[in-house]
Order: structure tokens, then C-alpha cells, then sequence
């Protein structure tokens, strides 16, 4: 709840003034029918209107409902204001956290959750809570002032209001609960029915290849009837809720206007006053049900608000050292490193290693040795646990995490491709490159040839599925070759572009780390034979290392995933 | 929306009656303050207890008979509703297993799975709400405008003047919102585009240290969101309290007209109230429309969408019976001067491809990415037609034969493993479902899935989840060959499906195919030489066109394509003088 004020912060004064004239809106709205009911009282038979006094109420109701009308309006617009500001503070901050939050917390949680966190949670909180907190508000305020004025106008009456009320909630409760069952397998059956629809038309063109059409129909029509009756129920007993609480109330009105036309000859109520009461009789319910479905949105949001917190307040990386390199040769010494992600399961223990300016690493073994790992240090996307890395004899943990990875240039395995133009995409490291460096990196990263064919060249807005995986990984290649940082690191970069086009990507690649350190993970032995040095990694140990003559003579691990590629 | 209208027609019954049940109630309803009225000015006046007592028993029975309309009119509108969506999704679902591959690349899995999701149950809820309210509020409002004239003429006419104004005010603002809804959402499609990007490029934003650029990019999107929000919030914060006047006003009017009237002696102080009662429901209701008329609207959108999917044609037919113009029954495929274009696509994928494979030929395709091998395979079991040429299968034009039989005689490998929730026999059977579990067994040994089947609890009872999710990418393509096999197929397609084995079950898995029994062609796509070189005819595509063809032997001499590509792939082996060399050598004697 703290963190929640902390949040809402400086539209406190919003609040404030938004409580204030849903206040006002909330007693003027329901005074004027009390005034309607005057100045009917006013209005008794034929020679016996009082003219005066009848417009004496019409002109104070007409003053009435301008407040109160502004007043919801004020209400409204500020209400907008702080939910959407609120939310768009909390969006913004949670971005940022993003940037800085550790990977290990950002791998273990998928993108879905988060997203779903940073938007839709996001909402909820600031629609139920914010929203909720001002309806809740007006709801007490209503029923309150309610009550008030159907006391004043008669006892009996009233208390014939409240006694039988709550036979609304009970039968509102009865069908709730018998319609949950039906909802419930409703949405089981719903959910079924969602995850064959998601195979059976993900997976079409197998479907169609192996003639299996009839058979999914049948599938499918097997639960879409068993949808269709679950569903049918589910949508009629839901829909009596209605109708059931209406009829509770029309009985409530049928009540009041029978004890009412009793009670008027007495004198103790008036015709006016029986038509206030019989139009509270109606509204009264309304803010019971307001209210209940407010308290469900309240819950919902202070879940959604735990969310958002559990995320806003995960811990930062270790702060930024403030060192810089002055140039990098591209020396790299790996010694005694340590590191797992679970700590219970040990993965890189005694790594060391020494890396000359312009050598050229290649990491090769099974998958999950533990060559992605190398790479998440190298970058220092994680920290060793123990033992150290150091780039030009400076261990990276003393200069800032920008100077080290400027100093690198990665291609990954996944490629990522932002949404944008395909400018914006190989501008990525050197926003100010001109079109001349676009084009000339291109040229060399072999994408010229795709990009200039594309319907608009550079200026292409690429989406998900616009281009192709390897034309992806060319665009990755290029990126990196625009900014020429003096280290390299190539995760899988070739992976899904044929060979020839890796030949060609290969040559540039070549050009690129001529006189630069470049550390190279590839399946593909092809791709680093000409390395300096291999790594042959197992289990997160370097099990073998030598260049590609002296670990084929050796005639140990590196010989057998060798030569598996000529046994046919 | 006409093309949906058939799947409403079995329950016209329905659809007729579940309106007409819901005017009926609306009636009760109206009559509901003549009541009052009468109770107010014949019992009041003359205090007759009997009489307010007999009206508060009629209006019981009002709203009891009342109630039973409501019940009657939601069972006919759910029936109707539901039953509509069900037939709807069926349809879709069954028109969208006649579509040819054509039409799924264009329309895409996700959009088909929301439109058949999403949409349909949108449109339900149209339909539901609609045969139930649509009719309810106009009538309910033009009722109680009916009611009032019944009542007092003069005083009728203000509501004469104020239902137009407000129908105009609430529409309005709906008509000017509703655009601006669509832009919000567009808005917040990017802020969550950019929320995504953010968290799976955090890799590479960190190593190219964009962190605050991408900060910025989402805080302009972001503060766009805000302003759009607050633009439409404007707008709509205006209906409460414009609507609020406006009927306040109207009834300050009517109720300064009806103290004329009842000075005069043509009115009386209960129909007062109930000409005030009138009003209230008419802005009810109003609210009401306007919220079900977002709705409708809404689901109509959905409802276009949905028919979009149904009017989509299959550009593929299918003969009836199988033509029997067998010419050459010794040839598994034919290519005749075949060129096909995807749909929309500028340039065509093949052009003038020729080639023929003999029955029992394993055929070797080999070309760089986007060089149309995978196009090539495609159009044998016709998952799409050429543009031009002829592709025959077994001598038979590929288009001459019935739907189904063709498929039946191919086994075809994509490269997308795809295996499907259930066991893993039921996914093998896919094949066929007479086969025994023998014939499963045999087909998981050749497709080198036999250590993957007998180590998972349950062997072939094995249940995979979704989309084999608790299966390796290796194991699936294992899996997905075991499935081709099991349908003892006379042609077996791999499209680069091996891609995400190790090099020695790859060539285990290529030996046990070379050892099929029966005279089985296959096709084999693949990027690496190794995979190809023991094919009795290779065909090597560039751009797609076929570069060359014929043994790994003959192309090394006569085509330029098939050396580049051997060499990229084995430099060391890049002669200075063109020799065959020793591994070639031994690697043809195997």
C-alpha cells in the first residue's frame, strides 16, 4: 500500500479533487429528484397549481444539475488524467528498470510474462484501484445519502427498502454460483478446443500432407458440441442474473408503492414524495452492485499491483564501474574463472585462458557445454563467480560495462531484428553512420545484394516474417560491421545461411577480424578451420585445445565430431 | 455479414422469437407507472385501500409475467447465439482443411487461429446481445414516448424534442470516439511491440550499449499512448454529464408544462409522475444503445473478418476419378518445363525446371538458401500448382488425381518438425492408422528414433505435448521421418530434415533410407554436399533455376554451381589442378 502512494505521488491533489466532486456530483444528483418530488407536491388538481413556488424548485434544479454536471466532468477529466499518467510513469519505469536489471532475471522469466506485467497489469492497477477507489467512493456516498433521504421523506417505507433488498443479492448469488459450474467447463472446454485449433491449423501443412483432414473435422466437431452445450447454458443461466434481480426490485417497487398510497392519506407522505421514493427504490440496488464488482477490480488490481512491484523492485546489477580503456589491443586473459547459473550445479570451473591480440578463438563441443555461457562472461552479461577476465590487463569488472562491450562486436544465434527500417536496424551500434557507411558495410557484409532488391531499399520497414532467417543473420553481420569495434564474438552467425552465401559472408568476416581478437561459437567445422586456436569444450571444461592440425592428430574428441561429417 | 446470415437461418424460430419475448417484458414495463399513476389518482384520490391493493397485485403479476418473458427471450438468444458460433466455427474449421497451401502462406496460422478463436466468440456475443437488446431499447424509449402521448398530448411533445436531441448527442460522441478507439489501440500495440522488442534484443541493446536510445523510443511511444488516451478520455467524459442536462432539463420543462396542464384540469398529479418516470427510463435506455451499439460494433467488424475467411476460394480442384493415362509407369516424377510463382511474389520461385526420376532413384537436391529446393519437393505431392509446365507422379499429371490419393502415395518430411498432443503411436499413425505396432516399431528403427521411443516412460505410449515441446528438435525430426515411413510411402520427400541431427545419426539415418524395401523413391533436400553426394542423380538449384544435373562425379566436371558449392564446403580439397581426390574417392566407394 505504500509503494502504491509512493506511486500515486504527486497526483495526490488529483485524488483529492476528484473525491470532492464525485462527492458533490454524488448528493446533487440525488437531491434534484427530491426537488422533482416538490415541486410535483406543488402540483396537486386542477386550480390548485402554486405556480411560484413550483418554479422556486425548477430554477434551484436547474442550478443543481449544472454543478453537478460540471462537477462529474471535472471528475471524469481528472480521473483520465492521473490513470493514464500513472500508468504511463509506471510503463516508463519499468522500462528503464529493464535496462538495468540483471540477465539471469530476464532468461529465467519469459517475455510473455514480463509484457504482460508492463501492460496489461499495469491497467488493471491503475483502472480497478485508481478508478475503483473513486466508484467505491461515490457508491458509499450514494447509498448513505440515499438512505438519508428516503428517511426523511418516510420511516416505513424505507426501512421496507432495506429489509427486503438483500433478497436481490441472494438470488443474484444463487445463479452466480450455479452458472460458475457451467462457466467453468465452458471455458475448460473452450481452452481444449483452442489448443487443437492452435495444432491442427499450426500444423496444416502436415495435415494436408498426410491426408488427416476428415479425421481433424471430426476431432473438432467432437468439442465444439460439447462446447456448444456447455456454452449454451453458460450464457443462459449468466443472462438470468438480470431479469431475476429485476423482478426482486420490481416487487421492492410494487411494495413501496402500495405501503406509499397507504400511508399518504395519513399525511405522512406526499404524492411528490412517493415518486421520490419509488425512483430511489429503483436506483438503490445500483450501488450494491457497483460496489461488489468494484471490490472484485480492487483485489484483481492489488494482484497485478504485486506483480508490477515484484518487477519494479528486483534487484539491479552491480553498479557500474567508472573505468575506461584507453585503446584496446585485444589481450584476453581468462584465470581461474568460475561460474554457474544454478548454484547447486557447478558448470565452467578452472577456466583460463590467454588470448593474443588478433588470434582467433573457436569454440567448438556438444550442446550445452558451455559456450554460450563463455560469451555471457566475455560480454559480462554475467558475473564470474569466481576467478577473473581481463581485457588489456584490466579486469572488466573496473571499467564500465559500455566501454567493454563497445569494445566487442556480437552476432548471435538468435538474430534479433528491431521493428524499424532496415536503416535502422544496421545503424543500431553507430546511429550517425552515413548512407555511403551503410551501403559500404553492406557491400562487404554481402546484404547489399538483398537489401537494394527489397521494395524500398534502406528504407524498408522490416516486420516479424518480412525477410528470412538468413538474410536476418547477413543484416546482424552488417550491424557489426559498420561499427568495426577491435573485438569480435560470433555466436552460431552462419548457422542458417547455405553455404555458399557463408562463404561469401565468411571472406568479409575474414576482412573484418584481420588484427582483431575474435572469439567464434560454430556447429559448423567448416567455418573455423582457420582458426588459431580451438577450443574443444565438454561439460564446461576446455577438454581439448590446439588449432585444427594438432587436435585432428591427436585423434581424440575433436577427430570423432571431425570426421562424423564424412561418414556417409 | 449476408454471407453469415445462413449459419442464423436453422434457428429463425429462435432468432424471431427471443426479440419478441423481450418486447413482450418491455411492455410490463412500461405499463409499470400507468399503474402507479392510477394507484395515485383513483386510489389516493378517493383512498380506496381495496383498489391500491388489487394494482399492487397487478403489478406482481407484471413483474412475474414480466420475469418469464426475460427467461424465455435469453434461453431463445442463447440458443441462437451459441448454436450460430458453433455451426460458424465448424464451418471455418472444415473450409479452412480445403484451403491449398497457397491460400494458408497468405493468410497466415495466427490470423486463422483468432478468426476461428477470438472473432467467432466475438460475434456470439453480438448475436446474443443483440437479439436481446437491440430491439429492447429503441422500443423501450419509443414506447415510453407512446405511453406519454396516451397520457397528456402537450406534455408528450417535450419528449417529442428531447429523444432526436439526444440521440444525436450520444451518437456523436460515440461516431467521433469510436475511430479514435481504434487509433488507442494501435498505440498500445506499440508500446507492447516495444516492451517485447526491449526484452528479447536485451542482448544486443546492451552490447551495442543502446540502452537509452531504446529508452527513449519507448517513452515516445509511451507519452503518444498518454495523449491519445487522454484525447478520446476527453471526449468521452463529456456523455455523463451532457446527457445528465439534458434529460434534467427536459424534465424541468415537462413538469412546468404539466402544472399548466393540471391547472387546467386536463391532467392529473399521479400522471404527472408518470410522465417523470417516462423520462427516467428513456435515458437508460439511451445509455444503454450506446454501449450495445460499441458491441455490436465491434462484433460486426469481427463478423466481416470471419466471412473474409469463409469467401476465401481454394485455388486448387480436384478430379473426381483418377485419369488413367499411365504412360511411363517406370518414372516416379516427371518435371516438364515447370515455373511456379508464389502468390504475390514479384519474381518466380522455379523456372523451366526439367528433370525425371526414376522409380527406386534416391534424388540428391542441393542449392543455396532461397534457391528453390524446398519449392521443387513441393510441387510433387501438388501443395501447390505450377504456373506453367507439367509435374507428373507416376506418370500421371499431378492435378488428374482425386483429392487424398495423391498425398497417400508420398511421404513427405518438412522441415519443420511438427508433431502433435497424444501419444507417440497416435502421431505415428498419422501415416496410417491400420498399422500395428510392429510396423511403427520398424519405421522408428530406420528413422534412427529407436533409443529416443524405448528410453521415454510409456515407449510408445508416450504422451507428447503440444507442438512436442517435451521433445528435443533432433527427436522430433525423428519422430516426424517415423511418421513418413509408417505410410510405406512409393515416394519419401526429406526436406532438410536432418538439420538438427549429429553428423553420425544423420548418416545411419540416410544408410537405413538407402536400405528401404520395395522400390521407394526419395527425395533428399540439403545443404551439405555429404548429405547428397551418394544420390544416383543430383539436381543443383541456383536462384531457381536448375544449375545441373546428373552423379556427384559428373557434376564436379561439368558444373560450375556444385564445385562451388563442394568447395565452400571442403576447402581443403580445392585442387589447383581439377583432380579427384582421395577422399572423394573413398567416399564414393562406400
Amino acid at each position: 500500500m505504500k509503494k502504491l502512494l509512493k506511486l500515486i505521488g504527486k497526483y495526490k491533489i488529483f485524488l483529492g479533487f476528484s473525491v470532492i466532486f464525485a462527492a458533490i456530483s454524488v448528493v446533487l444528483q440525488l437531491y434534484v429528484p427530491v426537488l422533482f418530488g416538490d415541486a410535483i407536491d406543488e402540483v396537486v388538481a386542477a386550480h390548485q397549481v402554486n405556480f411560484d413556488m413550483m418554479w422556486y424548485y425548477l430554477r434551484q434544479i436547474l442550478v443543481f444539475i449544472v454543478i453537478s454536471a460540471l462537477a462529474t466532468w471535472f471528475m471524469n477529466l481528472l480521473n483520465n488524467r492521473m490513470t493514464y499518467r500513472i500508468v504511463q510513469d509506471i510503463r516508463s519505469q519499468a522500462i528503464r528498470h529493464i535496462q538495468v536489471l540483471p540477465l539471469s532475471y530476464l532468461d529465467q522469466h519469459s517475455t510473455g510474462d514480463i509484457v504482460s506485467r508492463v501492460i496489461a497489469d499495469t491497467d488493471i492497477l491503475s483502472d480497478g484501484l485508481l478508478l475503483g477507489f473513486t466508484q467505491l467512493f461515490s457508491g458509499i456516498v450514494t447509498i448513505v445519502v440515499t438512505l438519508i433521504f428516503m428517511f426523511s421523506k418516510n420511516v416505513w417505507v424505507t426501512l421496507l427498502v432495506i429489509v427486503l433488498t438483500p433478497f436481490s443479492f441472494v438470488v443474484a448469488k444463487f445463479i452466480s454460483s450455479r452458472s460458475y459450474t457451467m462457466f467453468r467447463k465452458q471455458s475448460e472446454t473452450r481452452g481444449r478446443q483452442t489448443a487443437l485449433i492452435e495444432e491442427m491449423i499450426g500444423g496444416q501443412k502436415v495435415v494436408k500432407a498426410f491426408g488427416y483432414e476428415k479425421e481433424s473435422s471430426r476431432r473438432f466437431d467432437e468439442i465444439n458440441k460439447e462446447l456448444q452445450t456447455y456454452s449454451q447454458k453458460a450464457v443462459f443461466y449468466s443472462s438470468l442474473t438480470n431479469p431475476s434481480t429485476r423482478f426482486v426490485n420490481n416487487i421492492i417497487y410494487a411494495g413501496v408503492a402500495l405501503l406509499g398510497a397507504f400511508l399518504i392519506p395519513g399525511g405522512t407522505l406526499t404524492v411528490g414524495g412517493l415518486s421520490v421514493l419509488l425512483s430511489y427504490a429503483n436506483q438503490y440496488m445500483k450501488p450494491f452492485n457497483d460496489i461488489s464488482s468494484v471490490i472484485t477490480e480492487m483485489q484483481n488490481a492489488l494482484a497485478c499491483a504485486d506483480r508490477i512491484f515484484d518487477l519494479l523492485e528486483q534487484k539491479e546489477e552491480t553498479p557500474d564501474a567508472e573505468g575506461v580503456f584507453a585503446t584496446v589491443d585485444g589481450n584476453v586473459t581468462i584465470g581461474d574463472v568460475a561460474f554457474s547459473y544454478d548454484k547447486e550445479k557447478e558448470l565452467i570451473k578452472n577456466f583460463n585462458l590467454d588470448v593474443k591480440p588478433g588470434m582467433r578463438i573457436a569454440i567448438v563441443g556438444p550442446t550445452g557445454c558451455g559456450k554460450t555461457t563463455f560469451i555471457n562472461l566475455l560480454m559480462r552479461f554475467y558475473d564470474v563467480d569466481e576467478g577473473k577476465i581481463l581485457v588489456d590487463g584490466k579486469d572488466i569488472r573496473e571499467v564500465s560495462r559500455h566501454a567493454l562491450r563497445s569494445s566487442f562486436g556480437m552476432v548471435l544465434q538468435d538474430t534479433w531484428i528491431k521493428s524499424g527500417t532496415v536503416r535502422d536496424n544496421i545503424c543500431f551500434g553507430k546511429p550517425d553512420a552515413t548512407d555511403e557507411e551503410i551501403i559500404c558495410a553492406a557491400k562487404e557484409a554481402r546484404s547489399w545484394e538483398f537489401i537494394r532488391r527489397l521494395p524500398k531499399g534502406l528504407d524498408t520497414v522490416l516486420h516479424e516474417d518480412s525477410i528470412s532467417q538468413g538474410q536476418k543473420q547477413l543484416l546482424c553481420i552488417t550491424r557489426v560491421m559498420l561499427c568495426l569495434p577491435p573485438m569480435l564474438i560470433l555466436d552460431e552467425a552462419t548457422s542458417s545461411i547455405d553455404t555458399r552465401t557463408e562463404l561469401q559472408v565468411q571472406e568479409a568476416f575474414d576482412k573484418l577480424m584481420k588484427g582483431r581478437t575474435s572469439f567464434i561459437v560454430a556447429h559448423r567445422l567448416s567455418t573455423i578451420r582457420n582458426a588459431s586456436l580451438i577450443l574443444v569444450m565438454k561439460d564446461g571444461k576446455i577438454i581439448e585445445q590446439g588449432n585444427h592440425e594438432e587436435l585432428l592428430k591427436k585423434g581424440e574428441f575433436y577427430h570423432k565430431l571431425y570426421h562424423s561429417q564424412f561418414e556417409s | 455479414m449476408k454471407r453469415l446470415e445462413k449459419f442464423l437461418r436453422p434457428y429463425r424460430r429462435e432468432s424471431i422469437l427471443a426479440p419478441l419475448f423481450k418486447l413482450l417484458e418491455v411492455v410490463f414495463d412500461l405499463m409499470v407507472p400507468v399503474v402507479v399513476a392510477q394507484i395515485i389518482d383513483v386510489g389516493v384520490a378517493k383512498n380506496d385501500r381495496g383498489y391500491i391493493v388489487e394494482m399492487f397485485f397487478v403489478l406482481l403479476l407484471m413483474a412475474a409475467v414480466g420475469l418469464l418473458c426475460s427467461f424465455t427471450a435469453q434461453f431463445f438468444a442463447a440458443k441462437a447465439s451459441v448454436g450460430f458460433a458453433t455451426s460458424v466455427r465448424q464451418a471455418m474449421f472444415d473450409h479452412i482443411q480445403r484451403l491449398s497451401f497457397t491460400e494458408l502462406d497468405t493468410l497466415g496460422t495466427d490470423t486463422l487461429i483468432t478468426r476461428l478463436t477470438d472473432d467467432v466468440n466475438q460475434v456470439q456475443n453480438g448475436i446474443n446481445m443483440g437479439l436481446r437488446l437491440l430491439l429492447r431499447s429503441p422500443f423501450v424509449v419509443i414506447g415510453a414516448m407512446v405511453m406519454a402521448f396516451t397520457i397528456n398530448v402537450r406534455c408528450a411533445l417535450i419528449f417529442v424534442v428531447t429523444v432526436p436531441i439526444l440521440f444525436v448527442v450520444v451518437f456523436s460522441i460515440m461516431l467521433i470516439s469510436i475511430p479514435l478507439f481504434k487509433k488507442v489501440q494501435a498505440g498500445l500495440d506499440r508500446v507492447t511491440g516495444l516492451t517485447r522488442e526491449n526484452l528479447t534484443g536485451v542482448r544486443v541493446i546492451r552490447a551495442f550499449c543502446r540502452e537509452e536510445q531504446s529508452v527513449e523510443e519507448f517513452e515516445e511511444g509511451n507519452r503518444e499512448l498518454t495523449r491519445l488516451n487522454e484525447f478520446v478520455g476527453r471526449i468521452s467524459a463529456l456523455l455523463n454529464p451532457l446527457t445528465y442536462v439534458l434529460i434534467n432539463v427536459a424534465t424541468v420543462l415537462l413538469i412546468a408544462r404539466a402544472g399548466v396542464q393540471v391547472n387546467i384540469g386536463n391532467l392529473q398529479q399521479g400522471q404527472v409522475v408518470a410522465l417523470y418516470n417516462y423520462m427516467a427510463q428513456i435515458i437508460v435506455e439511451l445509455i444503454k444503445l450506446a454501449s450495445l451499439i460499441i458491441t455490436l460494433n465491434k462484433s460486426m467488424a469481427c463478423a466481416d473478418r470471419v466471412a473474409g475467411i469463409l469467401d476465401v476460394k481454394s485455388s486448387m480442384e480436384y478430379k473426381a476419378v483418377a485419369g488413367n493415362d499411365k504412360v511411363d509407369d517406370n518414372m516416379a516424377v516427371e518435371f516438364n518445363h515447370v515455373t511456379f510463382t508464389y502468390e504475390g511474389a514479384g519474381a518466380s520461385s522455379l523456372s523451366d525446371i526439367t528433370f525425371r526420376a526414376k522409380k527406386g532413384q534416391t534424388i540428391g537436391i542441393i542449392g543455396g538458401t532461397g534457391s528453390g529446393k524446398s519449392t521443387l519437393v513441393s510441387l510433387i505431392p501438388r501443395f501447390y500448382d505450377p504456373q506453367e509446365g507439367i509435374v507428373k507422379v507416376n506418370g500421371v499429371n499431378a492435378k488428374d488425381y482425386p483429392q487424398g490419393e495423391l498425398c497417400s502415395e508420398i511421404g513427405v518430411v518438412q522441415q519443420r518438425s511438427i508433431l502433435f498432443k497424444g501419444s507417440i503411436r497416435d502421431n505415428l499413425k498419422w501415416g496410417n492408422d491400420q498399422a500395428s505396432d510392429e510396423d511403427l516399431w520398424k519405421a522408428i528403427t530406420i528413422a534412427q528414433a529407436k533409443d529416443v521411443v524405448e528410453a521415454k516412460p510409456g515407449k510408445l505410449d508416450f504422451e507428447v505435448e503440444q507442438n512436442g515441446r517435451n521433445l528435443s528438435g533432433g527427436q522430433k525430426q525423428r519422430l516426424t521421418i517415423a511418421r513418413a515411413l509408417v505410410s510405406k510411402p512409393d515416394i519419401l520427400i526429406l526436406d532438410d530434415s536432418l538439420s538438427a541431427l549429429d553428423f553420425a545419426t544423420d548418416a545411419a539415418l540416410r544408410k537405413a533410407i538407402g536400405e528401404l524395401e520395395g522400390n521407394v523413391t526419395t527425395f533428399l533436400v540439403s545443404q551439405r554436399i555429404s548429405g547428397i553426394r551418394q544420390a544416383d542423380k543430383i539436381l543443383v538449384m541456383d536462384d531457381g533455376e536448375l544449375a545441373g544435373q546428373g552423379t556427384h562425379e559428373e557434376l564436379m566436371e561439368t558444373c560450375e554451381t556444385y564445385q562451388e558449392i563442394y568447395y565452400s564446403q571442403f576447402p581443403e580439397e580445392r585442387p589447383v589442378v581439377m583432380k579427384t581426390s582421395e577422399k572423394t574417392e573413398k567416399g564414393a566407394a562406400e
